[in-house]
């Protein structure tokens, strides 16, 4: 039969390719074969919606889930959900999820000897607003020790996963902080072959935000594929 | 102006923190009218389960259309050996932008630790051999791409969908 959907070679455009050799697990969970282009159909171009009704108050501060406060450096970290070409995704659901100050997160499989903070547990989520603005207070998360190398450690993120208006733009990806002496070293934010597209992985200091006498601002913009753009577009 | 578009990163072995409040894996009630569970296991290269993956669909109403009062979004992690399970009911056919139909379908998207950005597949249903003979997607694929796009149905009326990542009968993934 006559193929008529285009193959596509891996690692083109900003993201990191499936197969990334000095990230060890890519090895047994990359597709070796070559991604074919799928028709924009309707199941590309719809996505999920999540109600306002569906959020907590609070959902979106990390540090008032429970009757103490987290050890660590309270941060206000808030941006926009925008398409390439600017304009703002709004009331789109904003999730985040990190390790507590000691680099150690809530989780079973987590066995780093690090302290567990009684009161913080990882997680928020909120929905952006009219202008695609979200807004998150948490405490900064530790660097972590892991097994990819001998002595390898992960820079200091904040794990984000966002919905755009089609399905083809969701987006699961990782927030650093400026200046991490450990980003020459880790194969996760090095995978990201284009200098321009790393640096979009780096929330800038920002005392607009900075709360006076309180927290530390962060500012990260987070910019999703037009939504009716393809792979094709990709240079 | 074009803005730089923010790359995927992995969501690691922690994703279940944040990823797994929001959206459960039922779609409707088990024994609800209609209801059909999904299931199967994520398999990387060597053969083995996936424990750390999570699984999203994403499917338009019995009607055919998205974004009606059917929430067509469902997610479920495979901590369960690998295994995912999803209750839905059948989508509709969805209009094609051929002008014509897309046989029914579920679109599935794979996170994993060492998956640095999302996978994404199709699921057909195995009844539907007319519609899926038609289908502008699965018609234009070799039959052993699409036979990883179909699935199974088992015995006791549920359907089974593995997602191989990698090597003998890899999934057909595409990009979108």
């Amino acid at each position: 039969m006559k193929r008529h959907l285009t193959e596509v070679e891996d690692g083109l455009g900003v993201d990191p390719p499936y197969l990334f050799e000095d990230y060890l697990a890519t090895r047994l969970r990359a597709p070796k074969r070559p991604l074919l282009v799928l028709p924009q159909t309707l199941s590309e171009l719809t996505s999920p919606v999540y109600g306002h009704e569906s959020i907590g108050k609070l959902d979106h501060d990390l540090t008032k889930r429970h009757d103490g406060e987290p050890q660590g450096q309270r941060i206000v970290v808030s941006g926009r959900l925008l398409e390439e070409d600017g304009r703002p995704v709004r009331e789109a659901l904003v999730e985040i999820w990190q390790a507590n100050a000691a680099g150690r997160y809530r989780h079973d499989a987590d066995r780093h000897d690090a302290p567990l903070d009684p009161n913080f547990d990882g997680a928020g989520r909120c929905l952006t607003d009219s202008e695609g603005r979200y807004s998150f207070v948490t405490i900064k998360p530790g660097a972590y020790p892991w097994q990819n190398h001998p002595n390898a450690w992960r820079p200091a993120h904040i794990h984000f996963s966002v919905f755009g208006r089609a399905f083809s733009q969701r987006l699961v990806t990782q927030m650093y902080f400026p200046g991490d002496p450990l980003f020459p070293f880790d194969p996760i934010y090095g995978s990201v072959r284009d200098p321009k597209a790393r640096e979009r992985l780096i929330s800038s200091f920002d005392l607009e935000t900075t709360a006076p006498g309180w927290a530390l601002g962060f500012a990260f913009d987070i910019v999703l594929r037009g939504a009716a753009a393809t792979p094709l577009d990709d240079d | 102006m074009r803005l730089v578009r923010t790359p995927s990163q992995t969501v690691g072995p922690y994703l279940h923190i944040g990823l797994v409040g929001s959206f459960g894996p039922e779609l409707v009630p088990p024994g609800a009218p209609g209801a059909i569970r999904i299931h199967g296991h994520v398999i990387d290269g060597a053969g083995d389960a996936v424990p750390d993956a999570l699984v999203e669909v994403w499917q338009a109403g019995p009607d055919g259309h998205y974004g009606g009062d059917f929430a067509g979004f469902a997610r479920c992690d495979t901590r369960d050996g690998g295994r995912f399970e999803f209750v839905t009911v059948k989508p509709g056919r969805v209009h094609s932008p051929d002008g014509g139909f897309q046989a029914p379908h579920l679109e599935v998207g794979v996170f994993a630790r060492g998956l640095l950005k999302r996978l994404v597949t199709r699921m057909y249903f195995p009844d539907e051999a007319t519609a899926n003979s038609m289908d502008p997607v699965l018609s234009a694929l070799e039959p052993s791409e699409w036979e990883t796009l179909i699935a199974a149905r088992v015995d006791d009326g549920s359907l089974s969908f593995d997602i191989r990542l990698q090597g003998r009968r890899e999934t057909v993934f595409f990009a979108l």
